[in-house]
């Protein structure tokens, strides 16, 4: 479907692309120029994708704004994009954060300007495709194709050991991504085994039939290279060296949008492609993801330094967004698609707040600060709200995902039994606490109490331009957190449509006998077609 | 004249125009003055575009002659395009490097072409005479171009031991030859397949066996698979740098040609009995190159070892077998020598350029000095390690996808771990060029008209072939199925 006749999701493809050349073809010299010219070109690209917004229909199942090109007919590769309510809210939130990045730039890239902003822009071409590709060989191109303009944002402008953590960050996600290439081939065989066709074609591919045991071996392949992107622990380690090393935008890229890029890959091949797999793994995930709430939030807690602080928090909400997807109920689904949205949010608002001090002060140490508030009032009142909607505050964002996924996590149906459920969930609440603990302490020790270190005295509070980057995604916060109910309704008819096509496969095929026989007549009622809301407005506490 | 068998001269027509003009260039040394042997390299140029168009004009047609030893199908007639246009690419990059050197001799020329003819020949051979014949043809002229520099001690070395090495594989594939006529009673590949399949009574099997595997070791040498790769990282470092540009691209592709025709055509029958040997090859050859190439501290020698690295992969398109796995080995050789090709390029260049670009420490900082050069060197590196939108993923994308066709999903593991390690020495230069500051003032850099367009049609082969892959792999495809047909 095109609005108005303009192919929609093809324009915010090619636009940035063409943006980046535009930004290339500029005089060098001209630093204002150029960054004003990519910041108009990342916001049209926002302003662009509002229509995945105001004409989406919330109630039609399957793809919308769907566009269909033959590519290499020979091998049946396809142009094929579209959206579903989880990718067009991704998408949104790619082309927002890309663009609040590049506003947060202005200042702390000061080499090499014209180079860093056509980077960016090139990364937001593949960041999209990656959330809009329905052919597995485009997907697969675009999610290799974000890694080498990461990579150089990294190598290129990050921190003292830039190096060695754009190298790690590009090793450990090629290796992983490269066996999914195999199992995609391996699944392009099996259909044409199957229907006597050749497709690449997702939707097409979702039909293929496939033995237990291959599915077993498929679905470790796709979750290897997703798990490495989440980062779910242990394959986290390259995640704080990336973080740490990159620079601000670098960062909240990558937290805002490159570990979407890992659990949307879930959502979107994993577990619809290998429906039984995904049963029988999800225990494993589950109990991975616990281990990486707690292991996350303890890490987190004793780190000095903020940006890595920040860093093992993503860790651990990212665990969250795991449990939620592998709850294997709608609940669940939704509360996680919503909350990388949130997690992209906060944690990006994060990394700006941490951008923010450390251009005045140059370091990130903990240690160093202290007392801050009374010399940045207005910097203390936005980081509070970001660190508050961070921990998961009732009338912020974070609350709303936390509080769904929570949800879905008591009432599975994945784990033997209910009261295993119910420990799980008891485990991963006590996350939230964690939370709570390492951002308000650090917040304590950064901004309250006397300035002890004379170098914090005299720092210049927010300048327009910073305080323009954090409050759209404050009023964001403030919007998910009061009035979430926009959101939920774009994800409610696709998370019950994934949530069929996991469950429904199973008894088709009956080869393998994980939850016992009520607990699956229970896992297949989330079939109910637009469940009501779970989370009215006016219920909240 | 009357000849024995059927001399059909239109079906070689393009073979003529090469080796006649080859000679003609010797002739032509003579009559040039010193300071106009840069003639040499436009009449050499002019002979491969004409040999090209005729080439291009045989597309579709199929015959066989000369007593049933020399083919004319879809296969050879892709290949032979193959060789012509990265012996042309060849010839624009020695130009501006040889005259600088004042070295520039029409036998340069000649030798090249002569090498091209051998290819051409191994491409179209029917026959295992042919093929030895065509395997001589391209490698005494290598031999020769390897010691171009004599006054250079490596250029020597070089072509010393590439000489005895290769004089030994020789033998060998000769001696295999002689076992395989002893065994089928014939040396024509259709024959061989012939008496494979359809053989009644018992075949002394172990003539036959030890015949393919001395054939094996032969071609193995050529195309530098593990353990027959010794030679390849002393030559090319020794070698003068478009010479091993060459030396990376045709002739292996040539050698590959022959692999394809005689194992899939002749030794197709008995698939089974060498399936197994060359998969362990191919995982050798990925895995030794690989390893092999990170510890490199010299770019040249780097890409040595990268090409034995590809070399593995293009033999589990061969170990796949069948018209997709031939396919998808034949493509990757195009992608292969489009993107290895521009990369050696950009090697030239900067020799060329007055900076020794052969230490990899020489590259810190180029990417941003040099802006273009610096894109498009990435560019390479990036298609050579796999990484889309490029050629190098759309080939291993049909190489594995063969080999998982086929069912040898271990071999399509490895072969994408084996990917996996190789961006990390790929990458490695990137970190150099963007990631380091240079050693020393990078002076500007004059680039000569044929550089730019061997840079533009290396990257646009590398970059347009990787997102619209679809021409040259029917091409490729049709050639294939012609092999079966």
């Amino acid at each position: 479907m095109t609005v108005a006749g303009i192919p929609i999701l093809s324009l915010l493809i090619f636009l940035p692309l063409a943006g980046a050349a535009v930004v290339l073809l500029m005089p060098s010299a001209r630093l204002g120029a150029i960054r004003w010219v990519a910041f108009g070109i990342s916001a049209l690209t926002f302003l662009a994708s509002i229509p995945l917004w105001t004409a989406f229909d919330t109630a039609r199942r399957g793809m919308q704004f769907e566009e269909r090109l033959p590519w290499v007919a020979g091998l049946g590769i396809t142009y094929h994009l579209g959206v579903d309510g989880i990718s067009a809210l991704l998408i949104l939130m790619t082309t927002f954060l890309t663009a609040i990045a590049i506003l947060s730039s202005f200042s702390a890239i000061t080499t090499r300007v014209k180079s860093y902003m056509a980077t960016l822009l090139v990364l937001e071409t593949g960041m999209i495709g990656v959330f809009a590709a329905l052919d597995m060989v485009l997907f697969y191109m675009f999610w290799e194709a974000v890694l080498i303009p990461m990579y150089l944002i990294i190598g290129v402008w990050g921190g003292p050991r830039r190096v060695y953590a754009a190298v790690k960050f590009i090793l450990y996600t090629v290796a992983g991504s490269l066996l999914m290439l195999v199992a995609i081939l391996y699944l392009y065989f099996s259909y044409h085994a199957a229907f006597g066709q050749y497709t690449f074609d997702l939707i097409r591919l979702y039909e293929t039939p496939l033995a237990g045991s291959a599915q077993l071996w498929l679905f470790a392949a796709f979750a290897l290279a997703f798990a490495i992107k989440v980062p779910m622990f242990p394959f986290h380690t390259w995640l704080p060296d990336a973080h740490v090393e990159a620079p601000t935008a670098g960062s909240v890229i990558l937290a805002g949008v490159l570990l979407k890029m890992g659990t949307y890959g879930f959502v979107r091949f994993a577990m619809p492609l290998f429906p039984e797999a995904t049963h029988v793994f999800a225990p494993w995930i589950i109990a991975l993801a616990v281990i990486g709430i707690i292991y996350g939030a303890l890490v987190a807690m004793v780190q000095r330094d903020v940006k890595k602080l920040v860093a093992y928090s993503s860790v651990s909400h990212l665990g969250f967004v795991m449990l939620g997807l592998f709850a294997l109920n709608t609940h669940g689904i939704q509360g996680s698609v919503l909350q990388m949205v949130n997690h992209g949010l906060s944690t990006g608002a994060l990394f700006l707040a941490v951008g923010i001090i450390y251009e005045r002060r140059h370091t990130r140490e903990i240690s160093e600060f202290g007392g801050l508030s009374s010399v940045l009032p207005w910097f203390a009142a936005l980081f509070l709200i970001i660190c508050l909607s961070s921990l998961g505050l009732p009338g912020l964002n974070g609350f709303v995902g936390e509080f769904l996924i929570l949800l879905g996590a008591f009432q599975m149906d994945t784990l033997s039994s209910a009261m295993a459920s119910r420990v799980v969930t008891g485990i991963a609440a006590t996350g939230v606490i964690l939370a709570a603990v390492y951002l308000l302490w650090m917040y304590e020790r950064v901004m309250f109490g006397p300035i002890t270190n004379e170098k914090n005295r005299g720092l210049r509070d927010l300048t327009p331009r910073e305080f323009w980057t954090l409050a759209p995604v404050i009023a964001l916060i403030l919007w998910i957190g009061v009035f979430p109910n926009p959101f939920l309704r774009r994800l409610e008819t696709s998370s019950a449509e994934l949530m069929e096509r996991v469950n429904a496969r199973m008894i088709a095929t009956e080869t393998f006998q994980a939850p016992p026989a009520p607990a699956r007549a229970a896992a297949l009622a989330p079939a109910r077609p637009a469940a009501p809301s779970p989370f009215p407005a006016e219920a909240r506490p | 004249m009357k000849f024995p068998v059927d001399v059909p001269l239109g079906m070689i027509e393009p073979l003529l125009i090469v080796s006649g003009v080859a000679i003609a260039l010797l002739l032509l040394d003579l009559v040039l003055p010193h300071r106009r042997k840069y003639i040499s390299a436009w009449v050499a140029l002019g002979g491969i575009v004409w040999a090209l168009w005729r080439t291009l004009a045989q597309w579709g047609l199929m015959e066989r002659g000369y007593a049933g030893m020399v083919a004319l199908d879809s296969f050879s007639t892709f290949f032979n395009v193959l060789f012509l246009s990265s012996t042309g690419v060849v010839v624009l990059l020695s130009h501006p490097f040889l005259k600088k050197d004042d070295v520039e001799h029409p036998e340069y020329y000649s030798l090249l072409l002569f090498a091209t003819a051998g290819m051409m020949i191994l491409a179209s051979g029917l026959d295992l005479v042919t093929l030895f014949l065509g395997i001589e043809v391209l490698s005494i002229p290598l031999y020769i171009l390897a010691g171009y520099r004599r006054d250079s001690d490596a250029s020597n070395e070089a072509a010393m031991k590439y000489f005895l090495l290769g004089a030994f594989a020789s033998a060998i594939l000769l001696y295999g030859i002689a076992l395989i006529y002893g065994a089928v009673g014939t040396t024509n590949l259709v024959r061989i397949a012939d008496v494979l399949a359809n053989t009644s009574g018992p075949l002394p099997e172990g003539l036959l066996y030890a015949g393919i595997a001395l054939i094996l070791v032969g071609l193995a040498f050529k195309v530098a698979a593990v353990p027959f790769h010794m030679w390849t990282p002393d030559v090319y470092e020794g070698a003068p740098t478009p010479i091993t540009a060459f030396l990376s691209a045709g002739p292996k592709a040539a050698a590959f040609a022959a692999i394809i025709r005689t194992f899939f055509l002749g030794f197709g029958p008995v698939h089974a009995e060498w399936d197994a040997v060359l998969s362990v090859i191919a995982v050798l050859t990925m895995t030794v190159g690989n390893v092999a190439a990170i510890a490199q501290t010299n770019v040249k020698r780097m890409l040595a070892y990268s090409s034995i690295a590809h070399t593995g992969y293009v033999l589990i398109g061969v170990v796949s077998g069948g018209v997709v796995g031939g396919t998808g080995a034949v493509f990757y050789l195009v992608a292969y020598v489009a993107m290895n090709l521009g990369a050696f390029a950009i090697i030239v260049l900067l020799e060329y350029a007055g900076k020794m670009g052969d230490e990899l420490k020489d590259y810190a900082g180029l990417g941003f000095r040099y802006p273009i050069l610096g894109a498009l060197l990435s560019l390479f590196m990036i298609s050579l390690s796999g990484i889309p939108p490029t050629v190098g993923f759309v080939g291993k994308l049909y190489l594995f996808g063969g080999a998982v066709q086929s069912g040898h999903i271990l071999l399509a593991v490895l072969g994408v771990l084996n990917s996996a390690i190789s961006v990390f020495y790929y990458l490695r230069l990137l970190v150099l060029m963007y990631m380091r500051e240079p050693q020393e003032e990078l002076p500007p850099i004059r680039v000569p008209v044929a550089f730019v367009v061997v840079l533009v049609i290396t990257a646009a082969g590398t970059l347009l072939a990787g997102i619209f892959p679809g021409t040259w792999f029917e091409a490729a495809r049709d050639g294939v199925r012609s092999l079966f047909s």
